[in-house]
C-alpha cells in the first residue's frame, strides 16, 4: 500500500514532534537542574549565569551522608594523604568529618530516608490491601446502601487535608502518636484508602463474576476463589493503585512536617531543613533530592507495563 | 448415578417472581434441556441447582438428599458457563486441572486425568496454551474438559455454545451430544434456541415467566404442545394461531377462521370432541404448523381457494403467506410450487396436524383427530 500523506500531515508531523519535545523539555528541566546541581562544585552551583559544563564531583553526596564541622586548623600533609578519598573531599571544602572513636558519624539523612521507606511501603500495603478487600465486597455482594457508603468513603477526600491538621495534631498528641512511625502510617493509610477502594472497585468490576463462580462450583471456597482468581486477575489494578498510593505517601510534606520532628521524620520535611542558617548548601540539598527521587522512579519503572494498561483499563467501560 | 429433583422451588428477585413453584424430576444419565426466552427463570433455576443462587422456598434434592443449604463447592456439580469462564492467567492444562487441585489430587493423577479428558475432547495439542490464544470452540472444549475432569454427579451447562458462530455451534452441538452418549452423566442444559433443545434433549423443560410450561420429549412438545405458549415457542416457522369457530355442514364439521365466513372442512367427530373437551364458543383457537397447511395448485375436493402473499424460498422448501379471511397463515410447500405473490392456490388444513386451544387460558384441549 502506498503511503498517502496530505499536505497537512506532512507539515503536521514535524510540528507535533517539536511540540512533544518542547513539552517534554519543560517537564524534565527541573529534574535536569536538580540532577546537575547535585554533582556541581559548591561555588559553581550558585554562579550567575549558570554553568552548563563543569567537572562533576561526588562531594555533595559525601557531605549528605556525613556529619561535618568547620575546619579550625588545616590537616597536616600526612593526615591528608592518609585520609580516604571521601574525607579528602571534605577537607578540600574547608570542613572535617566528625568522628566518634575514630569512626565517621553518619548524618541524619539515611535515617530520614529509611523512615520514608518504612512509612510509605507499610501504608501502601495496608491501603491497597484493605482497599482491595473493601472494593471486592462492594463489587460482589449486595451491601445495603452501597452507593451511600462509597460516597462517604470518597467524601473523606473532599476537603484539603491540611484543614484538619490542627485537630489531627491535638488527637495525635493525646494518643502519643506524634513523631511515631505508626502515627504517620495510620495517617497515610487513611488518606489512600478511599482512593484505593474506588480505583480497585473499578478494576474488580471488570473481572467477570463467572470466574469466581466457576471456582466455587469447582470446589473452592469464596476466600480461595479470591486468592486464586481475583487477585491474579487484578494485578494490573493493584500495581496502578500501589504506585499512586506510594507516590502520595512518599511525597507527603505537610503532615510529616507537623506530626514528626526527629525519630519518625521523613525525608520531605528533612531535606529543606538542611538549608540551615549559614550559606545554603544547595549541592547537598540537590543530592538529597536526587536520591529521594530514586525509589519512586524504580518502583514505577518496575511496574510500568501494568501502570500503562492500568490507568486506562479500569476506567473505561466496554 | 445421579437423580435430581426440584420440589416446590420458589425464588424472588425483589418483586420479580423468577421461579414459581417448580417441580421436576431428572433421572440418572438423562439429558434435560431448559428452554425459554431470556428472563424466563431457566438460568436462575440452573444456578440454584449448582448452588450459585439461593432459593426462597422448596427443596433441591440430589440423589434424594436436600442440598439447597450446601455451598456450591460441596454439591459436586460441574457448571459450564456461556462466557466459558476460563481463567485467563492459567494455561488450558491448568484450567482443566483447577477443580482437581481443589480436591487435592496427587500431581500424577491430575496429569493422567487431564490428559485423558483432553484426548476425548481432542485438545491435547492445546494444553499449554493460554485461553487468549484459543478459538471460541476450543475455549468451550477446555471449559467442558474442566467440567468433565472430576467426574461430577451432574453437568450443568448455561448456553454453552451461545457465544459461538452458527457453523461452529452446529459442530459443537453434535460434539456435546456425542460426548453425552459416551460419558453418560446427568446433564441439564439451558438454551433459548429451540433447535439446540430439540436436537440434544432426552426431555425438554419449557419455562415462561418463572412457570414451568411443559416437560416432555422433543416429539411430545412438538406434536402435543400443552398450551399456546409452547406451541408457538417450539418450531420454526412459528405455528399459525387463529381464532376459530366450529359449525356443521352436511356430514362434515366446518372450522371457520378469521370470522369472515371462510371455513375449512374437518372430520365430523370434531364437533363432539370439542364439546366433550369443554370448548366454549368464542374462546377457541386453532393452531396449525406450516407443514399442516396443505396446498394444491389446482382445485381439489375439501380445498378452498386462497391468494398467496409473500414467498420465502428456503431451498429445500418454501414458506408461503396465505391470506385467509383477513388472517395470515403460513404454509410450507415444496420449492417452487407457488410461483409468485398474488397467485390463486387451493389450501386445506390437515386435521391430524391441527391443535385446538382455549384462547383465554392458552390451555390445549388435547384433541387428536
Amino acid at each position: 500500500m502506498a503511503a498517502v500523506t496530505s499536505r497537512a500531515q506532512r507539515i503536521g508531523r514535524p510540528v507535533s514532534i517539536i511540540a512533544i519535545l518542547l513539552v517534554t523539555a519543560i517537564f524534565l528541566f527541573p529534574i535536569y537542574w536538580i540532577g546537575s546541581t547535585a554533582f556541581k562544585p559548591r561555588n559553581v552551583a550558585t554562579s550567575v549565569p549558570p554553568t552548563v559544563f563543569f567537572q562533576p564531583e561526588i562531594t555533595p553526596f559525601v557531605k549528605l551522608f556525613t556529619k561535618r564541622a568547620q575546619l579550625r586548623e588545616q590537616p597536616t600533609q600526612e593526615e591528608y594523604d592518609a585520609a580516604p578519598w571521601w574525607e579528602q573531599a571534605i577537607y578540600d571544602g574547608g570542613e572535617r568529618v566528625i568522628k566518634a572513636r575514630g569512626e565517621p558519624l553518619l548524618s541524619q539523612y539515611p535515617s530520614r530516608f529509611i523512615n520514608s521507606l518504612i512509612v510509605s511501603v507499610v501504608s501502601t500495603v495496608l491501603a491497597v490491601g484493605m482497599g482491595t478487600l473493601t472494593a471486592y465486597g462492594f463489587s460482589r455482594f449486595r451491601v445495603p446502601g452501597a452507593d451511600d457508603w462509597l460516597f462517604f468513603i470518597l467524601s473523606t477526600r473532599m476537603l484539603p487535608p491540611v484543614v484538619v491538621a490542627i485537630p489531627m495534631f491535638l488527637m495525635y498528641r493525646t494518643f502519643g502518636l506524634t513523631d511515631t512511625h505508626v502515627g504517620l502510617i495510620i495517617l497515610y493509610t487513611a488518606f489512600n484508602l478511599s482512593f484505593a477502594v474506588w480505583l480497585m472497585r473499578g478494576f474488580i468490576d471488570e473481572i467477570p463474576k463467572e470466574y469466581e463462580e466457576a471456582a466455587l462450583v469447582d470446589g473452592y471456597t469464596r476466600i480461595q476463589a479470591f486468592y486464586k482468581i481475583v487477585l491474579p486477575e487484578s494485578v494490573t489494578g493493584i500495581a496502578a493503585t500501589s504506585i499512586f498510593s506510594f507516590i502520595i505517601a512518599w511525597n507527603e510534606y505537610a503532615f510529616a512536617l507537623i506530626m514528626t520532628t526527629r525519630r519518625a521524620q521523613t525525608a520531605p520535611p528533612f531535606i529543606p531543613s538542611q538549608i540551615g542558617s549559614g550559606l545554603p548548601e544547595w549541592t547537598v540539598i540537590a543530592a538529597g533530592t536526587v536520591l529521594f527521587l530514586l525509589p519512586v522512579a524504580i518502583f514505577t519503572f518496575l511496574l510500568r507495563n501494568h501502570l500503562l494498561r492500568g490507568v486506562t483499563f479500569g476506567a473505561i467501560r466496554k | 448415578m445421579t437423580h435430581i429433583e426440584l420440589r416446590g422451588v420458589e425464588k424472588h428477585f425483589g418483586a420479580l417472581h423468577v421461579i414459581n413453584d417448580m417441580n421436576l424430576v431428572i433421572e440418572d444419565n438423562e439429558f434435560v434441556v431448559f428452554l425459554g426466552q431470556s428472563g424466563c427463570g431457566k438460568t436462575t433455576t440452573l444456578r440454584a441447582i449448582a448452588g450459585l443462587e439461593t432459593i426462597d422456598e422448596g427443596d433441591i434434592l440430589l440423589d434424594g438428599k436436600p442440598v439447597q443449604h450446601l455451598k456450591a463447592a460441596d454439591r459436586d456439580i460441574a457448571f459450564v458457563f456461556q462466557s466459558f469462564s476460563l481463567y485467563p492467567h492459567l494455561t488450558a492444562f491448568e484450567n482443566i486441572a483447577f477443580p482437581l487441585k481443589a480436591m487435592r489430587f496427587a500431581r500424577a493423577d491430575i496429569e493422567e486425568r487431564v490428559r485423558s479428558v483432553a484426548k476425548i475432547l481432542q485438545i491435547t495439542d492445546l494444553l499449554e496454551k493460554r485461553p487468549s490464544a484459543l478459538s471460541g470452540g476450543d475455549m468451550q472444549r477446555v471449559a467442558i474438559g474442566r467440567a468433565l475432569v472430576r467426574q461430577p454427579k451432574a453437568m450443568l451447562m448455561d448456553e454453552p455454545i451461545g457465544a459461538l458462530d452458527a457453523k461452529l455451534r452446529e459442530e459443537m452441538r453434535a460434539e456435546i451430544k456425542r460426548l453425552h452418549i459416551k460419558q453418560g452423566s446427568t446433564t441439564i442444559y439451558v438454551t433459548h434456541d429451540q433447535v439446540e433443545a430439540m436436537s440434544l434433549a432426552d426431555r425438554i423443560v419449557i419455562m415462561h415467566e418463572g412457570i414451568l410450561q411443559q416437560v416432555g420429549t422433543p416429539e411430545e412438545v412438538y406434536q402435543r404442545p400443552a398450551n399456546i405458549f409452547v406451541a408457538q415457542f417450539v418450531g420454526s416457522p412459528v405455528m399459525n394461531m387463529v381464532a376459530a369457530d366450529v359449525g356443521e355442514k352436511g356430514k362434515k364439521a366446518r372450522v371457520g377462521i378469521g370470522g369472515n365466513g371462510v371455513t375449512f372442512e374437518f372430520p365430523a367427530e370434531t364437533t363432539n370432541k370439542l364439546s366433550a373437551a369443554g370448548a366454549q364458543p368464542g374462546d377457541l383457537s386453532l393452531g396449525v404448523r406450516p407443514e399442516g397447511v396443505l396446498i394444491s395448485p389446482t382445485a381439489e375436493p375439501g380445498y378452498i381457494e386462497v391468494t398467496a402473499g409473500i414467498i420465502e424460498p428456503l431451498g429445500s422448501h418454501d414458506i408461503v403467506d396465505l391470506e385467509i379471511g383477513g388472517d395470515m397463515i403460513r404454509a410450507r410447500t415444496p420449492s417452487g410450487l407457488v410461483s409468485g405473490p398474488g397467485q390463486q392456490v387451493w389450501a386445506r388444513i390437515d386435521p391430524v396436524q391441527a391443535h385446538f386451544f382455549e384462547t383465554g387460558s392458552g390451555r390445549s384441549l388435547e384433541i387428536a383427530l
